[in-house]
């Protein structure tokens, strides 16, 4: 028999025996190990899950901080960029006007300059010339000139037109002082008669002279009433002469300035381009190096203007210059000059009315002594040289000097 | 020479005896669980863990996938018996490397012990599951007249696999004493490999069957509520 019954049923038992053991001893714990596995990766899953949807959000977070912050640091860049642009272009600009205002005020401090020297040396030749006929005139004077002076003014109170006369007239009898004969020397009894007996028969009455002697006429005789004057001295005929002279030079500037200031006024401005063209070179040659705008700046203003001298200092240019200062002169003198010439051309001029007759008399002879008075200074004086003259000629100097030079500037 | 290690008797007491079958069963019981212990003595619940719980672990979650793959809805309830049939079966013709060693399935007797413990297992769980009138109400199916068909196709399966298993082992360990006999070297060593082979396959067989015969017993009324916790599984 194959089938043993105790063995089977010791096998059944066995076999049960087993499957219990093996339920306790493996299944269970490696299913239960499996299971606590399972679950634990199932639970770092998920805790990765979130750390990666954690990670996630903060990268994002970041990233959009990244944008933002590279969006702010190009905006800040092109900021930036655009300021240091726009500080160049003001430090260039004002580069170009510091220099353009330093060309122009050198070119005009050498303008003034030029002016201001021929200015001097027109005013000294004038003052000479007139200082020279002045001084030649007094040494001629004398008594004897002074008869025949005291002879040609009562003939030119004849001669008077009538207007003059009557003005004149009115002027002397309406005067409550007597009326003044001044003369550079003093008269003798027969000539003052002679003008005493002039003016009553001009005027037909009995006209009060007080006569009185003024060096600074030079020579000649001069009636003064009321604010009217009627005169004939050299010092007047001088006077015209300035007049006339001042004009011509005034007339000649004028034109010659004029051509002058449109001859210029293109030109430092072309200078300043161009220096700003060679400046540029030069920044360019140094390699676009900042801080050294001022120096190139220089080197090219020096360049340029050694370039444009060289062909033009024997030519037109250098005759140019002296012309135009020695044109620009007059001007300035023309105006102090044309008061006091004025009052001596007319015969009969109006005087203002609050200044007596002493003081406006004195007034252009003290104005035109400048002249003598420096060279007196110069020169030891002559003996015709009459120490008073001294006094009166020192104020007007000083005034005569700088008056112009102010109106100049 | 005897066809069965049945006839290998240590000790007799009357009809308790014991025989060969009896301790090398009890050999594979104590090799089994104790290894077993042992391994799963310290067992870890880490990503990390000892090779022999690896092995372990493929075992079983093999066993449970091929269950679940029959059909089992609940594979684990089933997995101590039909795991340890087929750990037993395979085992037992796994230490026939060692020799000396005879496989007790290579006993009829303990054939039909597994046999029978199939046999009586079927109803158990088709009872336990579907309750004893459900489950008889089998029987009747399709009609009242397959009655007796089914009750002859119940114990004749029984019968095939105590048989289909006994014969294959024997069969083994016969045609390896019988080569034994007749050439010496080299081809028993083939034929022990080839022993081997039909071994794992005969366990594969035995405990796939019992699991078709379970299967068949529990999920006739089962189709039902199949659905329902499938979309629950899959969550």
């Amino acid at each position: 028999m194959l089938i043993d019954w105790f063995t089977v049923i010791a096998q059944v038992v066995n076999f049960l025996i087993l499957v219990w053991l093996l339920k306790h001893f493996l299944y269970r714990p490696i299913l239960d190990a499996i299971d606590a596995r399972e679950k634990r990766i199932a639970r770092e899953l998920a805790d990765a899950d979130a750390k990666k949807a954690e990670a996630r959000k903060e990268r994002d977070e970041f990233q959009h901080k990244n944008e933002e912050f590279d969006q702010q640091r190009s905006a800040l860049m092109n900021k930036v960029t655009e300021e240091a642009k726009t500080e160049r272009q003001r430090l260039l600009d004002e580069a170009r006007q510091a220099a353009d205002a330093l060309s122009a005020k050198r070119y005009e401090a050498l303008q003034n300059d030029a002016h201001n020297l021929n200015q001097a040396i027109s005013r000294r030749t004038q003052q000479e010339v007139f200082a020279i006929a002045r001084k030649a005139l007094t040494d001629l004077a004398a008594a004897s000139l002074e008869e025949r002076l005291a002879e040609v003014f009562t003939r030119r109170l004849r001669e008077m037109d009538e207007q003059a006369k009557r003005s004149l007239g009115e002027a002397i009898k309406t005067a409550s002082e007597p009326a003044l004969v001044r003369s550079a020397f003093d008269l003798p009894a027969a000539q003052r008669t002679a003008i005493q007996q002039a003016l009553n028969q001009a005027f037909s009455a009995e006209i009060p002279i007080r006569f009185e002697t003024a060096p600074e006429l030079i020579s000649g005789i001069e009636l003064t009433a009321n604010g009217q004057k009627v005169a004939w001295s050299i010092a007047d005929y001088l006077v015209s002469l300035e007049k006339g002279v001042a004009e011509l030079l005034k007339e000649k500037e004028q034109a010659e300035a004029q051509a002058q200031a449109r001859a210029q006024a293109k030109k430092p401005s072309v200078l300043t381009q161009q220096i700003g063209q060679r400046a540029y070179e030069l920044y360019e040659e140094h390699g676009h190096k900042a801080g050294h705008a001022a120096e190139d700046w220089e080197q090219a203003e020096h360049e340029i203007r050694k370039e444009i001298l060289r062909p033009v200092k024997t030519g037109p240019k250098a005759e140019i210059k002296p012309r135009a200062k020695a044109n620009l002169e007059p001007e300035a003198e023309a105006k102090p000059e044309d008061k006091v010439a004025h009052e001596p051309a007319s015969k009969v001029d109006p005087v203002p009315e609050g200044k007596s007759a002493d003081k406006v008399g004195s007034k252009p002879a003290a104005k035109d002594a400048p002249g003598s008075a420096a060279k007196a200074e110069a020169k030891p004086a002559t003996e015709a040289e009459p120490k008073p003259e001294g006094k009166p000629v020192a104020k007007p100097e000083a005034t005569a000097e700088t008056e112009p030079e102010k109106k100049s500037r | 020479m005897h066809l069965s290690p049945d006839e290998i008797i240590f000790w007799q007491s009357g009809f308790v005896k014991l025989n060969a079958t009896i301790v090398y069963t009890w050999g594979l019981m104590a090799v089994l669980a104790v290894g077993s212990k042992l391994v799963t003595r310290k067992l870890s619940t880490g990503l990390q863990r000892t090779r022999w719980q690896n092995l372990l672990e493929i075992v079983v979650t093999g066993i449970d996938k091929q269950i679940a793959e029959v059909g089992m809805s609940q594979p684990q309830k089933y997995l101590g018996f039909l795991g340890t049939l087929f750990l037993f079966v395979a085992m037992a013709s796994l230490f026939t490397i060692v020799p000396g060693y005879e496989p007790p399935t290579g006993s009829l007797s303990t054939t039909a012990a597994l046999a029978i413990c199939v046999f009586v297992a079927v109803p158990l769980f088709g009872i336990e599951d579907q309750g004893l009138g459900g489950y008889l109400g089998d029987y009747l199916k399709p009609t009242v007249i397959m009655l007796p068909f089914n009750i002859i196709s119940e114990l004749s399966r029984t019968l095939a696999l105590a048989v289909r298993l006994f014969g294959n082992m024997m069969s083994g360990t016969m045609i390896l004493a019988i080569l034994l006999t007749i050439t010496p070297f080299i081809f028993p060593i083939a034929m022990s490999a080839l022993g081997l082979l039909t071994g794992m396959v005969q366990a594969y067989i035995f405990s796939i069957l019992a699991t078709v015969y379970i299967a068949a017993a529990t999920r006739v009324r089962k189709p039902k509520p199949v659905p329902a916790p499938e979309p629950a599984a899959k969550q």
